[in-house]
């Protein structure tokens, strides 16, 4: 080998080092913002780092993160998807009505029919989104903005626009129990949730077809993906993941109000951002999202905790999202 | 010997425009056969049925002595004809591993497959092999597509194509966006192929590279094969007069 492939050689093995430095970083930047914010906090005001504050960080945050499950998923394949706020909304509602009808079958019954229809609710409003988007070829965004609206009037319809209250103490009861002194249930949901969408996304053939269609949509399609198969799956998912938080939003507050859900998708789509996915597809994983998850609900706690008015977080999350996003095109310029 | 691929008389129109009028083409095993012709001579739509994109309207295709119907290009992949686009269709932030066995991935043993885990490890040392065996030059397995360069994906997508039980492999102007040096390593990884026993149809407007590794040329003009040119008997000026029809059957002598 002469002098000047052996120079070219170890030029090339440094750019792969600093690539990998530079990965490294883009993948822990964020992690680091986010002990960074709870640190800053943590000094201002001791009692942000304190178990009740914990408890109520990390409940406030199963919303976000459940949404933010759906989005990774779909904004992956190089889609959004804008309705799963209205998603939560409506499968809270349809649950709640659900179950006051039929609570002659005794409460524990009423409870089931409640989550099964509810998360069925949710699951058709992802197969209205997938089958809009692959078969009437309409962009997941004006799709998901169309059923967007239609799920939340559906809400309002269902509900007569008002509160569906009455709902059996006993959901309470579940929603708001503690486990180990540390975890609220909607948590430890939540982070059942969160293991198995994460393996799910990384480990298997549906996970590899998400990043692969998010890539290069026409090159899984000639490698003899069903592309629009796997879209409408996703989008499914999505609905399915909002209902459920919709449904852990119930169990908190037993009370279904039509107005949950509004404009949470945006939360979530920021934490997914956040957390280094591409929103032209092929990049992203639940780990991201889980911290910038984490960063949006404790800068929401910690604000309020500091006695700031809590609408600084909306500003806050905006420079974020810019900067992320920023951060992420330094890091992946196209070659 | 009986040739891997046989194609006669292979005409095709789209509405009152005759893309294709006559074709007469075969590749025998281990042959690496170039197909050129000026813009417009037919190559891309020859290219096409024979890739399973488009139905020839007259004519008939052969695959090792048997005649036989390319209905899609899934369809001609199933019968073993491997088509390297231009494009490369490769999914850029996927790694390379993943790309090249995407629609193909191993599963993993047992209840786990079954719910659709995979085996990435023996996929790993799969891609290792292959990449090997083509003398490939791609430094990581793991990285994605994106952080490689234009040869290293040309040959990322070529493994690709080779790896499957393949009966013929087609590439379609494979050095046309790359480098000289990259060209070369291409150029390489085609006599790879060869050596494999594997056919190569290569396309290219390159006629150098033609010389450099195909056994046999195909000239196409005006949507009919002109000639078949044995690589060794023939040299560069005749293949462009062919090519711009200064040289043609009606005034050959």
């Amino acid at each position: 080998m002469s002098n000047r492939a052996v120079t070219k050689e170890t030029t090339h093995q440094v750019n792969l080092t600093s690539n990998r430095i530079r990965k490294g970083l883009s993948n822990y930047w964020t992690l680091s913002i986010l002990v960074l914010i709870i640190a800053i906090f943590g000094v201002i005001e001791p009692r942000f780092l304190s178990r009740s504050n914990w408890l109520s960080t990390t409940t406030y945050m199963t919303e976000t993160m459940l949404l933010g499950i759906s989005e990774t998923f779909v904004i992956i394949t190089a889609g959004i998807d804008l309705s799963v706020g209205a998603i939560e909304g409506l499968a809270g509602v349809v649950a709640a009505l659900v179950i006051l009808k039929t609570l002659a079958f005794g409460t524990t019954l009423s409870l089931i029919f409640g989550v099964v229809f509810g998360l069925v609710v949710g699951m058709l409003v992802g197969l209205v989104n997938g089958l809009v988007i692959t078969k009437m070829k309409i962009t997941p965004f004006i799709t998901t903005l169309g059923t967007m609206g239609v799920a939340t009037g559906l809400t309002f319809i269902f509900s007569g626009g008002t509160d569906v209250v009455g709902l059996p103490a006993s959901l309470n009861v579940i929603g708001n129990l503690v486990v180990a002194s540390w975890f609220n249930f909607t948590v430890i949901i939540t982070m059942i949730v969160l293991a198995l969408a994460g393996i799910w996304l990384s480990k298997t053939r549906f996970g590899q077809y998400t990043y692969a269609i998010g890539s290069n949509a026409e090159a899984s399609r000639r490698a003899g993906i069903r592309v629009d198969n796997h879209l409408i799956k996703v989008y499914m998912l999505s609905g399915l993941i909002a209902s459920l938080s919709g449904i852990l939003l119930l169990t908190r507050f037993a009370t279904a109000s039509p107005l949950t859900g509004a404009n949470s998708e945006l939360n979530a789509i920021a934490a997914v951002v956040i957390g280094g996915a591409s929103l032209f597809g092929g990049r992203g994983t639940m780990f991201g999202t889980l911290v910038g998850a984490g960063i949006i609900s404790v800068l929401v706690t910690g604000l309020v905790i500091v006695n700031v008015q809590p609408y600084w977080q909306v500003v806050a999350i905006g420079v974020i999202i810019i900067l992320a996003v920023w951060f992420d095109q330094l890091n992946h310029r196209p070659s | 010997m009986e040739p891997t691929l046989q194609a006669t008389g292979i005409a095709k129109y789209f509405g009152s425009i005759r893309a294709l009028e006559h074709v007469d083409f075969e590749i025998y095993p281990g042959e690496v056969v170039a197909v050129l012709g000026d813009n417009g001579a037919g190559k891309s739509t020859f290219i096409k049925i024979l890739s399973g994109v488009y139905h020839p309207d007259q004519g008939e295709i052969r695959l090792n002595g048997e005649l036989v119907r390319l209905n899609s290009p899934m369809d001609a992949r199933k019968k073993g004809i491997e088509t390297v686009y231009q494009d490369l269709a490769l999914a850029p932030q996927v790694d390379v591993t993943s790309n090249i066995f995407l629609g193909r991935e191993m599963m993993r043993k047992g209840l786990l497959g079954k719910i659709g885990f995979l085996d990435r490890k023996a996929m790993r040392d799969q891609v290792k092999n292959m990449l090997g065996q083509l003398k490939a030059s791609v430094k990581s397995v793991n990285q994605v597509v994106d952080e490689l360069s234009g040869g290293q994906r040309q040959a990322v997508a070529i493994v690709r194509a080779v790896s499957w039980g393949t009966n013929l492999v087609i590439m379609d102007e494979p050095t046309a966006a790359l480098g000289v040096e990259e060209s070369a390593k291409t150029l390489e990884l085609i006599k790879e192929v060869k050596s494999k026993g594997i056919p190569v149809i290569f396309i290219t407007h390159t006629i150098p590279f033609a010389f450099d590794v195909a056994d046999r040329i195909v000239v196409l003009r005006l949507g009919k094969s002109v000639v078949n040119l044995m690589t060794h008997d023939t040299h560069m000026d005749e293949v462009v007069q062919w090519i711009t029809g200064s040289k043609s059957v009606e005034n050959n002598y």
